[in-house]
């Protein structure tokens, strides 16, 4: 057993495992990943209204535009807003029923595993069936 | 407790020259731990950082009993608040392993683990810093003051005492536990960025005498917490739930609030 010492200054001075990020509740990162997929559908909904606005200017710059979309980066870009909107949708109704419902807040912790859970569901599927054209395109075979 | 036998005289002779104590015989059964300390002196530092130290402990001893052994053998300087060192006063919260916790009730068989025996201790988050572990509390004590924390009553005064049910009292038992140790105030995002907010520990104090049959400030009270730095600044992430020491359900308390607020029922 080594004697108790202070680590000497000049020596290599072991780094601390873990930085001053507060190790919250799970629900401290639930309600950061609302924020963050919240903003996120927000910048979504402003390219939206923009690109649809289009149709006012003439309905061929709005449809030269929207083929632009017609490509694997945009198609990951729907699996991830799909994501954030229905992460956002299903804590949404988690955080009402925290502030209205009497016992929300005891079972907050056991809401966000059902909510993670249901978006999981959901998901797994429906990144299949949204990548399944574009990788078939990209990698499958001639048949 | 490995620091117990011969504190006293150790103490004594060190308070004397200014020079650390001999070390103490380390007892049977005791495991080297690792122990990284956030250290800023206001007079020679411009940023905070963090040293390091390895000490002996038992399984069964207390984190205090920890930074009472680098006080008083290793480096005399390590400043922190402790007084009653047994979870009753508050004075000793610290973010522990990046988590508001009083360094009195945390064990070291919670900290160690099979593969790295080490522990972080920074000051609590979001009130300034004075030195090392201690920060200024003021702020804090500012917002439990803003809420009232005392009987109001207008009616006239009963002959002999205020009488209760015991439902009535059981409705705000949870609140009455509070020891102001500001763990979880200082776990609030919203405290962190937001320094006007009075913080969960303001609203669970308020929300003590709201709900107290006896009392007659409820409503001066809720128009106090319906502000705009008031309860609605609550996002409802539960760290304050999590970090109390006490075990109130501060999220639920603040719950109550603000649904007193928004059906105007107490």
């Amino acid at each position: 057993m080594s004697n108790p010492t202070a680590f000497a200054s000049g020596k290599r001075v072991p780094r601390p495992r873990r930085g001053s990020v507060y190790r919250g509740d799970a629900g401290m990162w639930s309600w950061v990943a609302h924020r963050i997929t919240g903003v996120l559908t927000f910048f979504f909904l402003f390219a939206h209204v923009l690109d649809t606005a289009l149709v006012r200017v003439s309905p061929q710059a709005y449809n030269t535009v929207i083929e632009t979309y017609k490509n694997p980066v945009v198609n990951l870009f729907e699996v991830g807003l799909v994501a954030a909107v229905l992460y956002h949708a299903l804590n949404g109704i988690r955080v009402m029923l925290v502030d209205f419902w009497a016992s929300g807040a005891r079972y907050q912790r056991m809401m966000l595993w059902v909510v993670v859970g249901i978006w999981l569901v959901l998901m797994i599927p429906g990144v299949y069936f949204m990548l399944q054209r574009t990788v078939s395109v990209m990698f499958g075979s001639a048949s | 407790m490995a620091t117990t036998a011969d504190d006293s005289t150790q103490v004594a002779t060190a308070g004397g020259t200014g020079l650390p104590g001999d070390l103490p015989p380390v007892p049977d059964g005791a495991v080297m731990l690792t122990v990284h300390i956030q250290r800023f002196n206001p007079e020679l530092d411009d940023a905070p950082h963090t040293e390091s130290y390895r000490v002996p402990a038992l399984p069964g001893d207390r984190l205090l009993n920890v930074l009472h052994y680098i006080k008083w053998y290793i480096d005399g300087t390590l400043t922190f608040r402790r007084s009653c060192a047994h979870g009753v006063c508050g004075s000793d919260a610290m973010r522990i392993n990046g988590r508001n916790r009083l360094c009195c009730k945390v064990l070291i068989k919670d900290l160690i683990g099979d593969k790295r025996n080490e522990v972080t201790v920074e000051p609590i988050k979001g009130l300034p810093l004075l030195k090392d572990l201690v920060v200024d509390m003021e702020p804090f004590f500012d917002a439990y003051r803003a809420v009232k924390p005392y009987l109001i009553t207008y009616s006239a005064e009963p002959t002999r005492e205020h009488v209760q049910s015991p439902a009535d009292r059981a409705r705000f038992d949870d609140t009455t536990k509070c020891i102001l140790c500001a763990a979880c105030t200082t776990s609030c995002p919203v405290y962190w960025s937001e320094d006007a907010y009075v913080g969960p520990a303001a609203i669970v104090n308020a929300h003590r005498f709201i709900f107290d049959s006896r009392d007659e400030g409820g409503r001066e009270r809720l128009e106090i917490l319906s502000d705009a730095e008031g309860v609605w600044r609550c996002r409802t992430t539960f760290n304050c739930t999590e970090a109390c020491p006490r075990g109130i359900q501060v999220t639920q308390a603040i719950q109550e609030v603000k649904r007193a607020l928004m059906f105007r029922r107490i």
